[in-house]
């Protein structure tokens, strides 16, 4: 029996309270105390996560109840007043374009930095580079939005009339006339903030596929690549499908460095498919709004679109979730 | 055919570190030659040199020459990728991609030298594992996830791997330290059935199975922890076992070593 | 054994029945295996396996690609990196250089003169980030002690996914939700504190995670130990299975205050910017690093506010890399020990 923690040596009854695992030391006043700041602080923060979904319903249904508009549906964003009419189908639109596009870019390029951490880099280099990476992670999003305004942007705007000028026939590609804050611009900020979380969790996975799986190619006389195409890869999939998720939540929930970098839309502007697009995403339109937050009617418009955010995001990260799960049953 | 390996005055080093010093042995083709000796001796890391598999570790190197018949292992040009292309390898505990069903295992190889054909796969997977005496346990759950298999059916499963590349030698490294003793005594079954294609080398801890399978034994020793290990000696399996020209094999042999 | 070079097999060989013996002559050329290496029990045909005579080369130039593109995505990656830095270095060294920096607030100062300070700024993020943590580091060490030492069952799994949850919410999602309950539900004010309230949201699943990591590193050996001298179940955990791993918690606490102490959009709507010192976390408006950006952002046409924006950037950002970097050595040092 050694090597296995005292704990789980005690029958537990299920559904019992979690102290009543360890019937040991459960009846010292210490242990209660402290076992019970422990399971409280648990439960606080289950009930953090369970207030901010009620208070987010519960403040959104009055402002939903009293709306002209089909919420969902609708592009027009007339919260307050008397005959209030406001719909997400814009914001929803560029949220998801913009972290679908931020992640075409970042998924391959932060799991080809995770293999060059990891597979490729000379070892005295790996540590450093890696903590280049981490650096990237470091700079706050602001810092991001400042750069992707004033410095990022004039240098994207020549790429983009290229692209315009060469592509424009196809109707993701159109010319829009606005030249800063499209929507593909923000794209590619987005995808160099979230690299560094593509990077960290694939390249943790990746540092773990194991030795003899990668000497069983090699011996194989698999080349770098075959082998890491036949077993690094493979292994560390899940690992990059929820880092990408991880990145993805992150990327639809960005908000400051996208309020810097948008160009929001006039009420009623005409509807266009092209990535040239500007429009606000959940989090811009809500940030940058904040001053309007003057009656619970126009805030209940801004709340209900969060709500819609926290929930995309939630699913999104509960793939990532189940994806984790799912390797943790595999590989045990 | 199976090819003859020459080596001549081979160090082996990680690092700063001298693993293996001056080796010299010949390995005949169509033979199993055994690897013995106590841990740390060297063996295993001397046998990772004949298909330059220790430079998967960092800094491992080697100073000397190993001939696989006339092609020099360490020329300037030679590509280590194809070096174990030709000199396959079984390790010590069964590897088999997790990922991969039965089939996909044994076909990795083959598909790593482009072959596509669904027919050729298909030829080359049933022969292959014919070869490796699994064919009858698996051939109605090919699809399957190989690592389904038991230990035993897992390193037969390896062994089937690595011989559908038709290598010209096949390396193994304690290929049974980690089965029970049936499925060892199906492996070393297999290696005396291998022999009559392959050049065999193995490296082993048990002396009764290097005494059951192989045909030359040399036995590798060290002369204190720190020192780098060292060939003692190499010859028939018999005199090995039966009178060996070093009093450090005879000690060893007999049980009388540390 | 035949051991034909290339020549030997252009003066006659066909294609179908190379020998191996020039296989390993030539890298660039992987050669069908040897007819005389036939696995045991049958084989098939040699028309079949005429197609594993596929030329090396292409497999050697893939390779060769591949080792190109990881290093060029890893220098693609570090070009931002280099660039974002060298942007606000080169706009804001100047400031943080002058005496005034480090000492002065923006008191009187508009936005086209010179001169004022980021004192303010700094001493309001850093008072931020510590009550958040005074808030967030004890919540979250004892819910990371309860999933790893107490936990089982249901209720475990559910923290543990709420933490998840917490994990994933959004920086302006989190604000929302205190401002739904703040200003809305309660009618306080907004302030520095309510702000500290929504970052707690966000710190709290960055201590769990790395507080949990770091106690399932502490091995099972020490607490059986502890446990067969008779010490309690919570003076274990106190004072073995914490201290162990004590280095890795405060890094990870100094981790998670990096991350909060760059966020900018729970500022935006609960604590408005302002150019005085401002100690009182409970009324009025609360000055912050990110929030000195936005404000001189709004002024960009001045280059005295761009200044200004790009001097409180550099200095957030020296900010967060030197908790990375305390944290980081606090890391090894506690694992060189161990």
């Amino acid at each position: 029996m050694t090597g296995v923690p005292v704990v789980d040596e005690k029958p537990e009854p299920k559904g019992n309270a979690p102290l009543g695992g360890d019937n040991a030391s459960t009846a010292r006043l210490g242990d209660r105390l402290f076992g019970g700041a422990a399971t409280a602080s648990g439960v606080i923060v289950i009930a953090m996560v369970t207030l901010i979904a009620t208070f987010l319903i519960v403040q959104a249904v009055p402002a939903l109840l009293d709306n002209q508009e089909n919420f969902l549906t609708s592009r027009a964003w007339n919260p307050g007043g008397d005959q209030p009419g406001f719909g997400i189908l814009e914001f929803l639109w560029t949220t998801v374009v913009a972290g679908a596009i931020a992640m075409l870019i970042a998924v391959p390029f932060g799991v080809a930095v995770a293999l060059f951490l990891t597979q490729y880099a000379p070892v005295w280099m790996r540590g450093p580079a890696a903590a280049l990476v981490d650096l990237l992670a470091a700079v706050p999003s602001i810092v991001y939005g400042l750069w992707g305004l004033i410095t990022f942007a004039p240098f994207f705007r020549p790429i983009q009339g290229w692209i315009e000028s060469t592509f424009g026939w196809f109707p993701l590609l159109a010319q829009t006339g606005i030249t800063g804050g499209t929507i593909l611009f923000i794209a590619v900020v987005l995808s160099i903030m979230v690299v560094p979380i593509v990077t960290a969790l694939s390249r943790e996975i990746f540092a773990q596929t194991p030795l003899a799986h990668k000497e069983g190619a090699l011996a194989l006389g698999a080349t770098h690549w075959e082998m890491i195409r036949t077993t690094v890869l493979p292994f560390g999939r899940p690992g990059v499908i929820s880092a990408s998720m991880l990145a993805l939540g992150r990327a639809l929930g960005e908000t400051i460095a996208v309020t810097f970098l948008v160009s929001s839309l006039p009420n009623g502007a005409a509807w266009t498919w092209s990535l040239f697009n500007g429009g606000e995403t959940f989090a811009s339109k809500i940030a940058n709004n904040a001053a309007e937050f003057s009656n619970p009617s126009r805030t209940g418009a801004y709340i209900a679109a969060a709500l819609v955010l926290f929930v995309l995001t939630f699913v999104v990260n509960s793939i990532a979730r189940i994806v984790i799960e799912r390797r943790k049953a595999f590989s045990e | 055919m199976a090819k003859r390996i020459d080596v001549t005055d081979l160090n082996v080093y990680y690092g700063a570190f001298k693993a293996v010093e001056g080796v010299t042995m010949t390995i005949e083709p169509r033979s199993v030659t055994a690897f013995i000796g106590p841990s740390g001796c060297g063996k295993s890391t001397f046998l990772r040199t004949l298909n330059r598999m220790h430079e998967v570790i960092a800094g491992g190197r080697v100073e000397g020459k190993v001939m696989l018949d006339d092609q020099d292992l360490y020329a300037p040009r030679m590509d280590p990728v194809a070096v174990r292309r030709t000199v396959g390898m079984v390790f010590q505990r069964p590897n088999p991609f997790p990922t991969m069903s039965i089939y996909d295992n044994v076909a990795a190889g083959l598909r790593l030298n482009g072959v596509k054909n669904k027919k050729t796969l298909d030829g080359i997977v049933e022969s292959s594992l014919q070869g490796a005496n699994l064919w009858a346990e698996v051939k109605d759950r090919l699809n399957k996830p190989g690592a389904g298999l038991s230990g035993g059916q897992q390193q037969r499963l390896c062994i089937a791997r690595a011989i559908a590349v038709q290598p010209q030698v096949l390396l193994m490294d304690e290929p049974c330290s980690a089965l029970d003793p049936i499925s060892t005594l199906a492996i070393e079954d297999l290696v005396g059935e291998l022999k009559n294609e392959f050049t065999i080398v193995i490296v082993t801890h048990n002396m009764q199975q290097a005494a059951r399978v192989s045909d030359r034994t040399a036995f590798f020793n060290l002369r204190a922890t720190g020192e780098p290990g060292r060939l003692v000696e190499i010859a028939d399996t018999t005199k090995i076992f039966n009178n060996p020209s070093e009093q450090a094999t005879e000690d060893y042999i007999s049980g009388r070593f540390g | 054994m035949s051991t034909l070079t290339r020549e030997g097999r252009a003066a006659g060989e066909s294609r179908a029945q190379p020998r191996s013996g020039d296989r390993l002559s030539d890298q660039h050329d992987q050669q069908p295996p040897d007819e005389g290496a036939t696995p045991p029990g049958g084989r098939p045909d040699d028309a079949a396996l005429e197609e594993m005579g596929n030329p090396h080369h292409g497999r050697a130039v893939k390779d060769a690609a591949a080792r190109v593109v990881m290093w060029g995505a890893f220098g693609a990656v570090i070009v931002p990196l280099v660039w974002i830095l060298y942007t606000v270095v080169s706009h804001g060294v100047n400031l943080l250089l002058s005496s005034t920096w480090w000492t002065n607030n923006q008191r009187n100062i508009n936005s086209g003169d010179t001169g004022g300070g980021a004192r303010h700024a700094i001493e309001g993020t850093l008072m931020m980030a510590g009550v958040t943590a005074v808030i967030a580091v004890p919540i979250g060490i004892l819910t990371a002690v309860y999933l790893v030492e107490y936990g089982r069952g249901p209720l475990a799994r559910a923290i543990s996914f709420t933490v998840d949850i917490l994990s994933g919410i959004p920086s302006i999602v989190a604000a929302l939700f205190v401002y739904a309950v703040w200003v809305t539900t309660f009618g306080i004010e907004r302030s520095g504190f309510a702000a500290a309230l929504s970052l707690v949201l966000l710190m709290i699943p960055v201590i769990v995670r790395s507080t949990e990591a770091m106690l399932l590193l502490v091995p099972n050996e020490l607490r059986e130990a502890a446990y067969a001298l008779g010490v309690p179940k919570w003076v274990t955990v106190v004072k073995v299975v914490l201290r162990t791993a004590f280095s890795g918690i405060v890094t990870g606490v100094l981790l998670g205050l990096a991350r909060i102490m760059g966020e900018t959009a729970p500022l935006l709507i609960l604590a408005p910017y302002t150019k005085n010192f401002q100690r009182d976390l409970l009324h009025g408006n609360f000055p912050t690093l990110p929030m000195m950006i936005n404000q001189d952002r709004g002024d960009i046409g001045f280059a005295t506010a761009a200044e200004r924006m790009w001097g409180a950037a550099l200095t957030l950002i020296l900010l967060v890399l030197l908790l990375n970097v305390i944290g980081r050595v606090i890391a090894r040092a506690g694992s060189a020990k161990t």
